[in-house]
This record gives C-alpha cells, structure tokens and sequence, in this order.
C-alpha cells in the first residue's frame, strides 16, 4: 500500500484565482482504493464539508472495519479505529466524553447493516448527537466480494455465485427507512456519487447532515450509493449506470427523514 | 435490593479530616471506589450478580459530571468504554462471567490500541448461562489472555469490600501508568456481601482528570492523534508487538502482588485469592490452633501471578494446597512456580459451591 507523496505536475505559474483545491483536511497521499472506487470521491465531500464548516480541529473520526479501515492515512485529523459494527458504540464514548467536538463514523453496509446493526439502531434511538456516513456498495470490498446485506436480489457476489436468493439469503436492508421510525433520528437522507450532479447533491447532504450534529439536534446519518466495479464485474461507468438503474431504483435517493 | 447505600457525603462524620466509615456491598464499594479515582464514564448491561455496581454508578456519576450510559449490549458496552478511553476519559465497565466472554474483543482492542481501561467481572456460575452464584472459573479468562492476540491485562483479586473499594480506586491508576486495561477479578459474594468500608480523608474527593497528550480531543495546535490497532506493512506489527511484549515485562516485574498469613515456619501452604483466601484463613487459624504449622499465600494479583514468593517457599514447605471455586485453574500456575520441589494438592468446588472452613481444615489435617 503505497502512501508516497503524489507526483502530481506542479503549477509554475500559481492561478490567478483559486476556484479549486485539495481539502485541507484530505492528505496529499496516494489511496489504496480500486479504480472506479467510490470511496475517494466521498472521502473528498466529508473533508470539504468539513474545510467549510471550520470543524477540522475538533473534528473526532471512527473509521470502521471494512474497505476504509486505514481511513486515518488519509484524513487530516484525529482518527480512531474501531471494532468492526461497534463503530457507533465507540463514537457515542466519544461524544459523550466530548460533546464539544464533532464525531463522526465512516462505516459500510457490513460494518452498519449486518455485524453493527444493533449499534446503529441504538445510537439513533438514543439520539447520539453523532453523525454517520454510510456507504452503500451492496458488497464486502474489503474481504473478496461477499454478499452484503444490501446486496441486490439476483445480485452475483462470491457467496451468492447463482445471484442473491432472496428464499436463501434473506431480503436487502433498506437501513434509513428501518431508522426513520426512531424519533432519536433527526436526518436521514441517501445520495448517490454515481454522477457530478449526484455529488453535487451528496455533498449538499453531507453538509447538512454535519450542520445537525452542529447545532446540537441530534442523530444525522447520509447513506452514500457508492460504486464497487471490482466485485461488481463491471468497468467504472458500467457501475455508475447501475446505481443510476437498478440500485436507486431499490435505494431511492433523497431525504428520508429531516 | 441494595442499591439504596448512601455515597459518602463530605463534611459528615466525626470532624474534619476523619476517615469515615460505610456499610455497603462489594459492587457499590467499587462504584465509590471508581468515583473517587476519577472514573467519568461508565457503561454495562444488566446482570446479576452485579447490578449493583450499575445502579449505584447511574446515581454517583452525575453527582461528578460523570456519563452513565446503559447499553444495548456488552458489546455495546465496552466499545463505549473504548471510545471514551480514546477521548481520555477514565472509563469502567463492569459485567459477570457471560457478559465477560462478550467483552473479550473489546478488551482485546483496549489493549492492541493501549488504551486504559478498568473492566470488572464478579464471577458466577458457569460454563454456558451457569447459575448467579460465585465462581472462580473464570481465572484462565481472565490471565491467560481471555480475547485473541498476544497480550496481558494485570488483573487484580480483591477478598472483601474494603478491597472492592481500594484495587478499584488504584486500578485506574495502574490503567493509566501502562495505557492497558486492567481487570477487576471478583464474584459474587464479594459483589452482593454487605461489610462496612474506611475511605481515609485524603480520598474523599474525586481525583482530576489526568494529562493524556495521546488522546483524541480535535487536532487544534498539535498534529492529528490515530488510534490504533492494525498494522498491515511487512514486520511492522511483529516491531509493535515487540514494544508491547517489553510493557508487559514491566507491567510483571512492578505489579505482582502477595499477602502471606503465618507463612513463617509453615509446612502446609494454603493458596487461595479472593473469597476463598478469607476461608482459608480461617482454616489456617484453625489448624495452628490444633498445632499445624499452616500458612496461607494470597495472590492479590492473578497476573502478573506473585509466583516469586510461591518459588521461595516451595523450598522450606512441605505440601502445598490450592483453594479454588473452579476445577482447578490457578493450580496450574501455583504448581509452575513450585516446579516440581514439592507435593501441590487442590481442593476446589463448582457450579456455586463454596469450601468452607471444615472442608479445608480437614483437607490440611489430611495432608499432616
């Protein structure tokens, strides 16, 4: 996992204005994700969302067990590891401790949806001033390409060779609208980064989601329809026309809960 | 129910400066122990027999701006500890032997991360779902390594409440000097047991917090603090274990812990830690006055184990024998340090049983 400073061209002649930059809060490194990963792009919307709220030094992150496990060599402020699914456990011991920073988790559909979800459900029911980005790839990246339990009906995994049966393997998670019934749940809304103008919004979403935990009202989570070309079997824009087809036809995107 | 004791209220008492003395159980006696070192966090689930310690720290905590959180598992719950130990707070969870099986990841992660933390187990029955009644079968659990990785927690063995009180009280402390949890052995008769407690004057007011520049507090004026545990590049983790291995070598040679009770001049050596070691006083008050020269070694730690003074005495005593609510787990370190100098015999009862003075008197009277 190469993490060397990137050998980007460097400008001579620095802009006249500076419209575009890295995130401050996003390090200069190289990444370990796939090509056509999703994970980059939301890793990007996060550190600017906190750039422009000016939270980067009270900022308080829990990277899950997952695809994002070194999630802390590649952001700019204080980062802990946690066990896989207890991600939420460990943020609500933070905030608790320290209500004055700003705690979030940064967890996929296996840390959230399978080995987590009692921790997810009960922080939201207990309306942990927390905020929770929930990345949505409908596979374990990490571990080969198992079945996730947001995996699609008919969807080929490494565990699901003829497709997802749901008579074998149960039903898809839909997670925001199972945590919307919990009035602890202040936000709740699903983006997609499957285009610009998905990203646009995603990041629009993101924001307010961070804005929540900011003014003290309680439980935000967005979850993030992300792209997994390797264990999709699909070239990157392939992946994205699925998420523009079937998967936000099954995961819906807009706000679930405000 | 006994969760009604009064915490210690400042200014009451005999005057000034005065110890004051508490009627209160073991469980609460360590929640008022907790409170006083500084603990500002703690998080558990249900579970007799130590609900008490739950219930007391739901009250006390908020009186100390504290945070008491009841969580939806055990899992949940040590995990909370987790987070609030990286925030820098003194942190405590407390469960009996099947919520302990549960927290063994988390402890695990406590100690992989180094992260301080003190974790309580008032033993019960077991295997499985068990009964509530004390046990000591969780001793291997809990010092051989009761989660997966290659590590060490000091685990330490209090006999009655006072003890409740004080090794709580000094466990954060240890917690903190090593940055590793530390574990609190006891069961359920120490738990649920009603003794009077002395906190002496200079404790009477919860400690500060203490400086942990390693902490996650926000990355205002300093680089960015990482927790961690995984360690992926080639020989790197086998470095840290290496590092942690050297801790635990420290942690072995300052922290073990004895008390010897007529150990001078004695034949038969009685060991036995926690509730069975103020049985097998008795029994070896009751054999000196029957003209045994009977002595007994009380672990106070169970790791590091005090093998040293057990290896010294192996070669003036006669027999040993091991007093244990289990099978027969601390008999195996017992007969490490003895090494083979001297006969090591074992009495233990199961599943609630608890030896009594009689049993053992007649087990020293059998070994003459």
């Amino acid at each position: 996992m190469a993490k060397s400073k990137s050998a980007g061209k460097k400008h001579t002649n620095p802009p006249a204005e500076l419209i575009f930059r890295r995130p401050v809060s996003l390090r200069d490194v190289e990444t370990h994700y796939c090509a056509g990963c999703g994970h980059g792009i939301i890793h990007r919307l996060v550190c600017e969302t906190i750039d422009e709220l000016g939270i980067r030094e009270k900022t308080i992150a829990v990277a899950p067990v997952g695809c994002a496990v070194i999630a802390y060599d590649y952001w700019n402020f204080d980062v802990t590891e946690a066990a896989h699914g207890r991600t939420p456990a460990v943020a609500t011991g933070i905030k608790r401790v320290r209500p004055d920073n700003i705690v979030f988790t940064y967890q996929g559909d296996g840390d959230l949806a399978a080995i987590g979800t009692a921790e997810i459900i009960h922080a939201a029911n207990r309306g942990e001033n927390i905020t929770v980005i929930f990345v949505n790839n409908g596979v374990y990246g990490m571990t080969g390409g198992q079945m996730a339990p947001t995996t699609l009906a008919g969807q080929k995994t490494a565990t699901t060779l003829a497709g997802r049966s749901l008579r074998r393997d149960g039903y898809p998670i839909k997670m925001l609208e199972m945590l919307a019934v919990l009035p602890g749940a202040k936000y709740l809304e699903r983006v997609s980064v499957h285009s610009a103008q998905e990203v646009v919004r995603a990041k629009r979403a993101i924001k307010k989601a961070f804005k929540t935990q900011v003014e003290g009202k309680g439980f935000s989570m967005v979850e993030v329809l992300s792209m997994c070309p390797t264990y999709w079997d699909m070239t990157p824009i392939q992946s994205c026309d699925r998420i523009k087809g079937d998967v936000s036809t099954f995961y819906p995107i807009g706000v679930v809960k405000a | 129910m006994r969760s009604e004791a009064k915490p210690p209220r400042r200014g009451r008492g005999k005057g000034k400066g005065m110890s004051q003395k508490i009627l209160m159980c073991g469980n609460e006696a360590c929640g008022e122990g907790a409170v006083l070192a500084g603990c500002k966090f703690y998080a558990g689930y249900p579970i007799t027999p130590q609900n008490e310690l739950p219930a007391y720290m739901s009250r006390r905590l908020g009186e100390v701006s504290g945070v008491f959180i009841q969580a939806e598992s055990e899992l949940a719950a040590i995990n909370m500890v987790f987070g609030a130990a990286v925030a820098g707070a003194r942190a405590m969870t407390s469960s009996s032997s099947p919520g302990i099986s549960l927290k063994q990841e988390g402890i695990s992660y406590l100690a992989g991360c180094e992260l301080p933390a003190v974790i309580v187990n008032m033993q019960r029955g077991g295997p499985g779902l068990g009964n509530i009644a004390p046990s000591q079968a969780d001793y291997f659990q809990s010092v051989k390594g009761g989660g997966h990785g290659d590590y060490k927690i000091v685990v330490l063995a209090p006999a009655s409440a006072q003890e409740m009180f004080e090794f709580t009280y000094h466990a954060f402390d240890i917690a903190d000097k090593y940055r590793n949890p530390v574990l609190i052995l006891g069961d359920g008769l120490l738990g649920q047991m009603m003794e009077p407690i002395v906190i002496k004057p200079e404790i009477k007011n919860p400690k500060p917090d203490t400086d942990k520049p390693w902490a996650l507090t926000g990355c205002k004026g300093r680089s960015p603090n990482i927790i961690r545990s995984l360690y992926l590049g080639d020989g790197v983790l086998e470095e840290r274990n290496k590092r942690l291995q050297e801790k635990f070598k420290n942690m072995k040679e300052s922290e073990a812990r004895a008390e010897m009770f007529n150990l001078k001049d004695s034949e038969i050596v009685l060991v036995a830690y926690g509730s069975v070691a103020r049985v097998a006083k008795a029994a070896v008050s009751a054999a000196r006055k029957k003209g045994i020269k009977a002595g007994l070694i009380r672990p106070v730690t169970l790791w590091p184990f005090p093998g040293k003074v057990i290896r010294e005495t192996a070669g003036t005593a006669k027999k040993f024998l091991v007093a244990e609510m289990s099978a027969g787990q601390m008999v195996e370190d017992v007969m490490l340090a003895v090494n083979g100098r001297t006969e090591v015999d074992f009495y233990g009862r199961m599943g609630g049983g608890i030896p009594t003075e009689e049993e053992l008197l007649a087990k020293i009277e059998g070994l003459v």
